[in-house]
């Protein structure tokens, strides 16, 4: 296999990915940040990196405050390993991104969530502190390891979803859930996304409390999924299933809902095909499921907050560039941005979309004040930032 | 045009301004109307302090934009005077994070009180800097609520809300405002109108509304803010449970959350605010107790119900000396107002009371109170405790006379070291009321110098020249410097010979 790069750097502290950052802006080098690499794919296609900074030897797990409900982690912890060793105080991030080798860090700097994300929110909202290096070659703090703090700036909510354009984390503190003790899903399934959509709205104004909350689309037709955790999750559930057949839907109830969700969370990447993450106006469910249908897409969803990920396999390339085009234009102004894609289609559209030139200044002059020089994966981001 | 007397006897402008001055008040009249400027000293005064009274500056003028266009044209004046500015909401803040710089203008968003849209099709509202915190709960209620509820929520701005990252007594569950902004129009320090995010969730960019929501003013000024509402519980449960000492209550606070149960609220007092509560609000809980636990437990009702008996048995666990249960709205709303009544109440048991704002580790608790005790008998001054039990946020209120010599001093210091004591027990310097410029002298307690220009790189990001609202946050005073170039290696180091630091 013909090396990708022309080196790498595997620092096993915070000091030493600092240093490396810092070598690099001097020698003129690019820099990627890698963590397992399942996302490398994602942002603007550009050219090998001079230097991979892996964060392989960043990987402890450097506390357990369980009576905080925190967590102090190095970024390159697999994410699968991290849950396993929470879950035995009975707790957990309350993140499920797809993807089993998938490090914490990669899901923190790609912003990655999954069906939890009704309840408990994006990455953004779960990191309360960082440690970061910068390409200047220090090391800095944000945040702390409280829950509630507001002193000085939030950087890590800047870094969080930085694709490891602005320098490295080192270290995240995390704030942490009870995991559910039992779990219940109601299901409402047909083919008409005015039901479905009508079916989600009336989930979404009710006080349900749900853990997730999730749309799916397929050629056979589409779905609404609510899943309900806690001592009374199967009797809640059974409560809900009037909301779902009121707008038409057939009802059922999964009460070993965890392949149903495994599948959801799937449904978020493709191998070969392209997927597109569209963040809608939540009442606009109706018009992206449509879109989905007509452009033969399957899709899955957080039905309540506008954000579905729509799946185009089995495309020419030529074809699939068009349909994201296409896609784009029907569900203006809303974000579509692509995800996974052969290189093909990276290479023909812009994976994030126009981006208004007033925002875009001022994202770049973040840029500029945490790397002047450009040496974090220039032109992956953003606008070619 | 020319600027007119404000109340016949003072002129705008006094006539030994300086002329920059003169022009600029002279463009802010034209901007907003002659009546929309404050000049007199007299009427400045008003605006010389926000809720912390222990700071006091009079800006140059107060200009009340009507509109975004106008708050726009307002900081471009300012900008091309080169004159510092600081934006105000309600002027409720606990940090002086709202006071004005010496011969600088104070922005004041009162008149920007409109909420634009109640969307509840997509649980968005859109409003205005000036709209108070309760009146988004009020138009989308009771259906939906927005969660984030300072105790100043009756008068407190959400634009005021967005700049401190205000929390409050529901946040342990719910979250903070930056959980709930989805949207913002910020005006920037020159008059840049930005618009960032929108009703939808995800936009492509760097996050920052993360990073605006909680900087305290000083990376520009929201003009417009679309949050997330959500529909209101089901059910509510309340609680106040009585203990013999705090730290009975804290085991109490533990047992619960490490149970897994996240209640909506878990707020403690203790004897001396208790006290004081009591002659305010009139609730008539017992005096001899050591702490007041109020427990409330919010949710799909059959899930409520079940949690609530698990919480009341481990109050009976932990020899509670009483619970009481709300039974009615207003039984409810009574514990509510006891516990919402804690700090004005201090007034009534002490002459002037100093409140502090601190974060620990919830598990840290015990000790850190005992470390208060302590530190309260060596000064030979109380502290009264009221804290946000979950999320392990304190607010000492420590009581002292300023007629006796040296008292006021002493209290400052003694919630010197009450800071000084969280930080150690791995908390923070401010949970909700900021940093400002009450707290800018604890910073570097907190963190190091690396830190601080990490923190300044985002600074000078969205305000190269450093005059939106300076003197506050950061401990020392900062420039920004040029962006370098790209950087280009110098034939000595790339031979060896040289190394750069």
């Amino acid at each position: 296999m013909p090396a990708a790069h022309a080196s790498t750097a595997d620092p096993s502290t915070a000091a030493e990915a600092a240093e490396a950052l810092r070598a690099a802006v001097v020698a003129g080098q690019r820099v990627r940040i890698a963590g397992h690499g399942t996302k490398l794919g994602w942002g603007a296609p550009i050219p090998l990196p001079d230097v991979e900074l892996r964060t392989t030897s960043l990987a402890r797990v450097v506390a357990h405050n369980a009576g905080d409900f925190t967590a102090i982690v190095e970024p390159g912890v697999p994410f699968a390993r991290l849950q396993a060793e929470l879950s035995g105080e009975g707790q957990m991030v309350a993140l499920d991104p797809p993807g089993a080798e998938a490090t914490i860090g990669g899901i923190v700097a790609t912003g990655d969530s999954g069906p939890l994300r009704h309840r408990y929110l994006a990455p953004r909202d779960l990191v309360i502190g960082m440690q970061l290096a910068l390409p200047d070659g220090s090391v800095a703090r944000a945040g702390g390891k409280v829950i509630k703090n507001v002193a000085g700036y939030d950087l890590a909510k800047l870094f969080t979803g930085s694709y490891g354009t602005l320098g490295a984390i080192v270290q995240i503190a995390l704030r942490l859930h009870p995991r559910p003790r039992r779990t219940a899903t109601a299901i409402g399934t047909g083919d008409d996304p005015a039901r479905l959509a009508a079916a989600a709205a009336a989930v979404a104004s009710r006080p349900l409390e749900a853990d997730s909350f999730d749309v799916g689309w397929d050629a056979r037709g589409g779905a609404i999924l609510v899943r309900l955790s806690g001592d009374t999750a199967a009797d809640r559930v059974a409560r809900t299933l009037p909301l779902l057949a009121g707008a038409g839907l057939e009802t059922s109830i999964d009460e070993d809902d965890g392949a149903l969700w495994a599948r959801q969370r799937e449904g978020q990447r493709s191998h070969d095909g392209v997927v597109v993450r569209v963040s809608a106006a939540p009442a606009q469910l109706e018009h992206v499921l449509r879109t989905a249908r007509d452009a033969g897409a399957t899709l899955v969803g957080r039905a309540g907050l506008g954000l579905s990920w729509l799946r185009l396999d089995g495309l020419a390339d030529a074809t699939a560039v068009a349909r994201v085009q296409e896609l784009r234009e029907a569900l203006a102004p809303a974000p579509v941005v692509v995800l996974d894609a052969p290189a093909a289609v990276r290479d023909a559209v812009d994976p994030w979309g126009p981006a208004d030139p007033v925002h875009l200044a001022l994202l770049r002059s973040v840029k500029a004040r945490f790397d002047p020089t450009g040496a974090c994966a220039p032109g992956l981001f953003v606008g070619g930032i | 045009m020319t600027s007119h007397p404000q109340l016949g006897d003072e002129p705008a402008a006094p006539p030994g301004a300086e002329a920059p001055t003169r022009a600029l008040i002279e463009r802010l009249q034209a901007i907003v109307g002659n009546e929309h400027v404050i000049v007199h000293p007299h009427q400045l005064k008003v605006y010389e302090s926000d809720g912390l009274l222990q700071y006091a500056q009079r800006p140059r003028a107060v200009a009340l934009p009507g509109s975004t266009a106008e708050v726009s044209e307002v900081v471009r004046a300012c900008h091309e005077h080169e004159v510092p500015w600081v934006a105000r909401g309600s002027g409720s803040g606990l940090s002086g994070g709202a006071l004005p710089v010496e011969d600088g203008v104070l922005v004041s968003l009162t008149r920007m009180n409109r909420i634009l849209d109640v969307d509840l099709a997509n649980q968005r509202v859109v409003c205005q800097p000036g709209v108070t915190n309760i009146a988004i709960s009020e138009a989308v209620g009771p259906e939906f609520f927005y969660p984030p509820d300072p105790s100043s929520q009756i008068v407190c701005s959400i634009g005021g809300n967005v700049a401190e990252n205000s929390g409050g007594a529901h946040c342990f569950k719910y979250g903070f405002t930056t959980n709930y902004v989805c949207g913002l129009q910020v005006v920037l320090h020159d008059g840049t109108v930005v618009r960032l995010g929108g009703k939808e969730l995800e936009h492509p960019g760097y996050d920052v509304i993360g990073a605006f929501v909680g900087s305290e003013g000083t990376l520009g000024v929201a003009t417009e803010i679309t949050v997330r509402v959500i529909p209101s519980p089901e059910a509510v449960r309340t609680l106040v449970a009585f203990f013999p000492t705090p730290r009975a209550a804290g085991e109490v606070v533990s047992d619960i959350v490490t149970g897994g149960v996240v209640p909506g609220a878990i707020e403690m007092m203790d004897n001396l605010t208790i006290r004081a509560s009591n002659q305010m609000a009139g609730a008539g809980w017992p005096e001899d107790v050591g702490a007041a636990l109020v427990v409330e437990l919010d949710g799909a009702e059959s899930e409520c119900d079940t949690q609530f008996e698990r919480v009341q048995a481990i109050c009976s666990r932990h020899d509670a000396v009483d619970i009481q249960v709300a039974g009615s709205p207003d039984e409810r709303a009574l514990m509510w107002k006891m516990r919402k009544a804690a700090f004005p109440a201090m007034g009534r048991i002490s002459p002037h009371y100093y409140v502090q704002d601190g974060v620990i580790p919830r598990s840290k608790l015990p000790e850190v109170l005992d470390r208060i005790d302590e530190l309260a008998a060596r000064y030979g001054l109380p502290v009264g405790n009221v804290f946000h039990a979950g999320d392990g946020n304190l607010h000492p209120l420590v009581c002292y006379d300023e007629r006796v010599e040296g008292e006021a001093e002493r209290a400052e210091e003694l919630a010197g070291e009450i800071i000084v004591a969280c930080v150690e027990a791995g908390g923070s310097i401010t949970g909700e009321h900021g940093v400002g410029v009450d707290k800018k002298r604890y910073m570097s307690k907190m963190f190091s110098e690396a830190d601080l220009e990490a923190f300044q790189k985002l600074r000078c990001a969205f305000d190269p020249t450093g005059r939106t609202n300076p003197g506050k946050v950061m401990p020392t005073p900062r420039l920004c410097g040029e962006v370098p170039g790209p950087y280009r290696e110098h034939p000595l180091e790339r031979a060896g010979l040289a190394e750069r630091f």
